[in-house]
């Protein structure tokens, strides 16, 4: 596919692709999700920051390398070609990050930014309350004002805390104006995990590992230097990274790509001969790649002024249904060794754990209903209500 | 990045519409499906002076000297209004394989040239409105006489088949592939022009239909599946764009029918969608929906079935002695 690539950019995927080389683990860490694997994926981050490949499209003051947009999708297929470990720091680097850089204060940029590239800051999301899931708007969380010690008090629960077992800080919404209506009077918070008064109670995931937890506040205290952006002004604040969760940052193509090279790897190592399972190993190859095409066009998009919007939410649906499609193919190939779990002989041991992971592709991040109901209505102008939601 | 059309390729999308609405948008496509091309031969004309059959054609054969992009860009619009003739032949296959003078001819517009291709397109596309029929295998060029007319599930699209008469010439048989790509690259952008309108159709209908006092848009089961449509079309787009930009590199022919299976996929799930939205009234032979949906399901099985394009994937794809071989454009018996 000629992209045009400059000289530039081809010595920047050839000097990615040669630390990746050098520096990814040979073996499989474990799961990030267990205490043994966070360490070791926070040490991996570490890894990633001395060769300052962490955040590579951020400013070289914050640990990047103040590389644009092409640079980081090329990082993105390189790191995912590689086969180095997932990423602990994505809740800071993907959806915290995007958020500082447009609404926090120089003083919380330097205090934040640079920690999360290396691994000393870990970052645990806190969005999603038992009754507040794909409404998150209906947050009853609560934020009191504590003007003697000049912060915030936060109370109530939030659940499916992604990392936030082992994280050391955590973000999310709270209802600081209990009189406004749903989106209005919610304030974004930073808050440190081991703060008196927080709870973290883990969850037991259905792959065995605790990738998210509940957490308890009563009266944590959060001084106003850990508020992000205006207080009440919390819901257009948190949906600039509802845009990044859901759109570009969080999906590179690289993962897909690199998926669709393993799968037709399976294919050509087990000589398997059943034509149903051959043309879903070519159809997930042709989705990948038109995923892979898809953001390039994104990218020249994006160069050229424009914005996403709600076509994030197409992008969304197609990743995860995708993910999903990838994976069930590779148990298909598999057949009966596809139940077994950790066993390095079969197809490198992560097919199964990288399947049970893409299943909940189509919950986190928004729903897909959710989301086709946003591309029904923001890209095809259909009319809102009509299912029962309450039109705002 | 060249993933952004440019100013000049917007400008020719635009055209296409201006001329074909000009000219009654569909009316061309019902008059023809009545047995009488006039409507069509002129807009036919008129699309040949805009450029359209001599979009690939080097400038000083008479051509545009433009590019595949160009190519899909354009042919994505005579999809979109369901244009009616043997576009595809002339104007993406034809022009590398025939003689100057006939090339000549199809660029001007003053010939409407149809062909086979045995293995791939069995039939030759409305032979009756064209002046030229030609037999094409995968290493030579025969012109031919038709046989009388076959109706199609498409009432636009009437099929013939070819007996070779006259002169054959012998071609490289690497151009005759790069034509056949260039061809199923046409019809995969017709698909995708196609696959647009029936979504726009349906969207525009959902939002004024009432029943049970409300806009049947309004309903998330209408909703879901008009959401699905555009997720598969703003998918295939890509997968087209990107086949015409590496057209006849290394890896084209992977692309090329990436390409193709991927727009009659969404096509053809925006036809069953539109139908469904619309409910019987998109059934009447009255309502012009069904010149879409009967295009889609037409297309889809010529320039290589979904079976020939999955089959070139995997030979090309996965390692050799697990995949059948693609069936082969059938070659010359001797």
């Amino acid at each position: 596919m000629n992209l045009d690539l400059t000289d530039e950019q081809h010595a920047f995927a050839a000097e990615a692709r040669a630390w990746l080389a050098e520096h990814v683990p040979p073996a499989p860490l474990p799961s990030m999700d267990t205490a043994e694997g966070f360490i070791a994926h926070r040490k991996w981050e570490a890894t990633l920051a001395e060769g300052r490949w962490s955040a590579v499209a951020w400013p070289e003051e914050f640990g990047g390398r103040s590389a644009g947009l092409v640079e980081w999708v090329l990082f993105e297929e390189e790191y995912y070609r590689s086969g180095a470990p997932t990423r602990v720091a994505q809740n800071g680097i993907s959806l915290l990050a995007p958020i500082l850089f447009e609404h926090g204060t120089d003083e919380q940029r330097a205090r934040y930014l640079k920690p999360m590239t290396d691994g000393s800051l870990i970052w645990a999301q806190a969005w999603s309350e038992p009754g507040a899931g794909s409404d998150l708007a209906a947050i009853r969380s609560t934020a009191r004002r504590d003007d003697e010690r000049g912060g915030w008090l936060l109370s109530g629960q939030k659940t499916w805390s992604s990392r936030a077992v082992w994280a050391d800080r955590g973000f999310g919404l709270f209802r600081s104006d209990p009189a406004a209506d749903r989106h209005r009077g919610l304030t974004y918070f930073l808050f440190p995990m081991d703060a008196p008064g927080l709870t973290v109670r883990p969850i037991a995931q259905l792959d065995g590992s605790t990738g998210f937890a509940e957490l308890f506040f009563e009266d944590v205290f959060v001084p106003d230097a850990d508020v992000l952006g205006a207080p009440g002004d919390g819901w257009r604040v948190a949906m600039s990274t509802a845009g990044n969760e859901r759109g570009l940052s969080l999906r590179a193509p690289g993962r897909f790509c690199a998926a669709a090279d393993r799968l037709i790897d399976l294919w050509n190592d087990q000589q398997h001969e059943d034509p149903f399972a051959r043309d879903a190993v070519v159809d997930a190859w042709i989705k990948a790649e038109a995923y892979r095409l898809y953001t390039w066009g994104t990218v020249s998009t994006l160069q050229n002024g424009g914005d996403i919007g709600a076509e994030g939410s197409v992008n969304k649906v197609f990743w995860s249904e995708l993910d999903i499609a990838l994976h069930e193919t590779a148990l298909t190939l598999l057949g009966p060794a596809a139940e077994l779990r950790g066993t390095p002989g079969v197809a490198d041991g992560r097919w199964v754990d990288d399947y049970l992971f893409s299943i909940a592709g189509p919950i986190y991040a928004g729903t897909n209903e959710i989301q086709r109901n946003i591309i029904a209505e923001r890209l095809l102008g259909l009319p809102r209500g009509g299912d029962g939601r309450r039109v705002s | 990045m060249k993933f952004v059309l440019t100013e000049e390729q917007q400008a020719l999308a635009e055209a296409v519409d201006e001329i074909i609405e000009s000219a009654g948008g569909t009316k061309a496509a019902r008059t023809w499906a009545a047995g009488d091309p006039a409507s069509g031969q002129a807009l036919w004309a008129q699309l040949a002076d805009l450029g359209l059959l001599g979009l690939c054609v080097p400038e000083a054969d008479g051509g545009m000297g433009g590019t595949a992009v160009d190519l899909v860009v354009a042919f994505e619009r005579l999809g979109y209004h369901a244009v009616p003739g043997p576009y595809i032949e002339s104007g993406a296959l034809l022009p590398d394989l025939v003689g100057a003078d006939v090339r000549r001819g199809i660029v001007d517009g003053s010939i409407i040239a149809t062909a086979a291709v045995p293995g791939l397109v069995p039939y030759a596309l409305d032979a009756a409105a064209s002046s030229h029929h030609f037999l094409v295998d995968a290493e030579s060029i025969s012109s031919a006489t038709s046989g009388p007319g076959i109706a199609s599930i498409d009432r636009t699209r009437t099929l013939h088949e070819l007996t070779a008469a006259g002169e054959s010439a012998a071609l490289d048989p690497a151009v005759v592939a790069l034509a056949l790509d260039r061809a199923t690259l046409a019809c995969s952008a017709v698909l995708l022009g196609a696959g647009e309108r029936l979504l726009a159709e349906a969207v525009s209908y959902a939002k004024i239909r009432e029943q049970f006092g409300r806009a049947i848009g309004e309903y998330q089961g209408l909703k879901h599946q008009l959401a699905d449509v555009r997720i598969a079309l703003t998918f295939a787009r890509p997968l087209v764009t990107g086949a015409a930009l590496n057209l006849g590199d290394p890896d084209s022919a992977r692309s090329i029918s990436a390409a193709k299976i991927a727009a009659g996929e969404a096509a053809n799930l925006a036809a069953r969608v539109a139908l469904q939205v619309h409910g019987a009234i998109g059934y009447t032979e009255e309502h012009d929906l069904g010149l879409w949906i009967t295009r889609v399901r037409a297309l889809m099985g010529v320039w290589g079935t979904p079976r020939h394009h999955y089959d070139r994937i995997a030979s090309l794809l996965l390692s050799p002695g697990t995949s059948p071989a693609p069936s082969p454009v059938v070659s010359p018996t001797r």
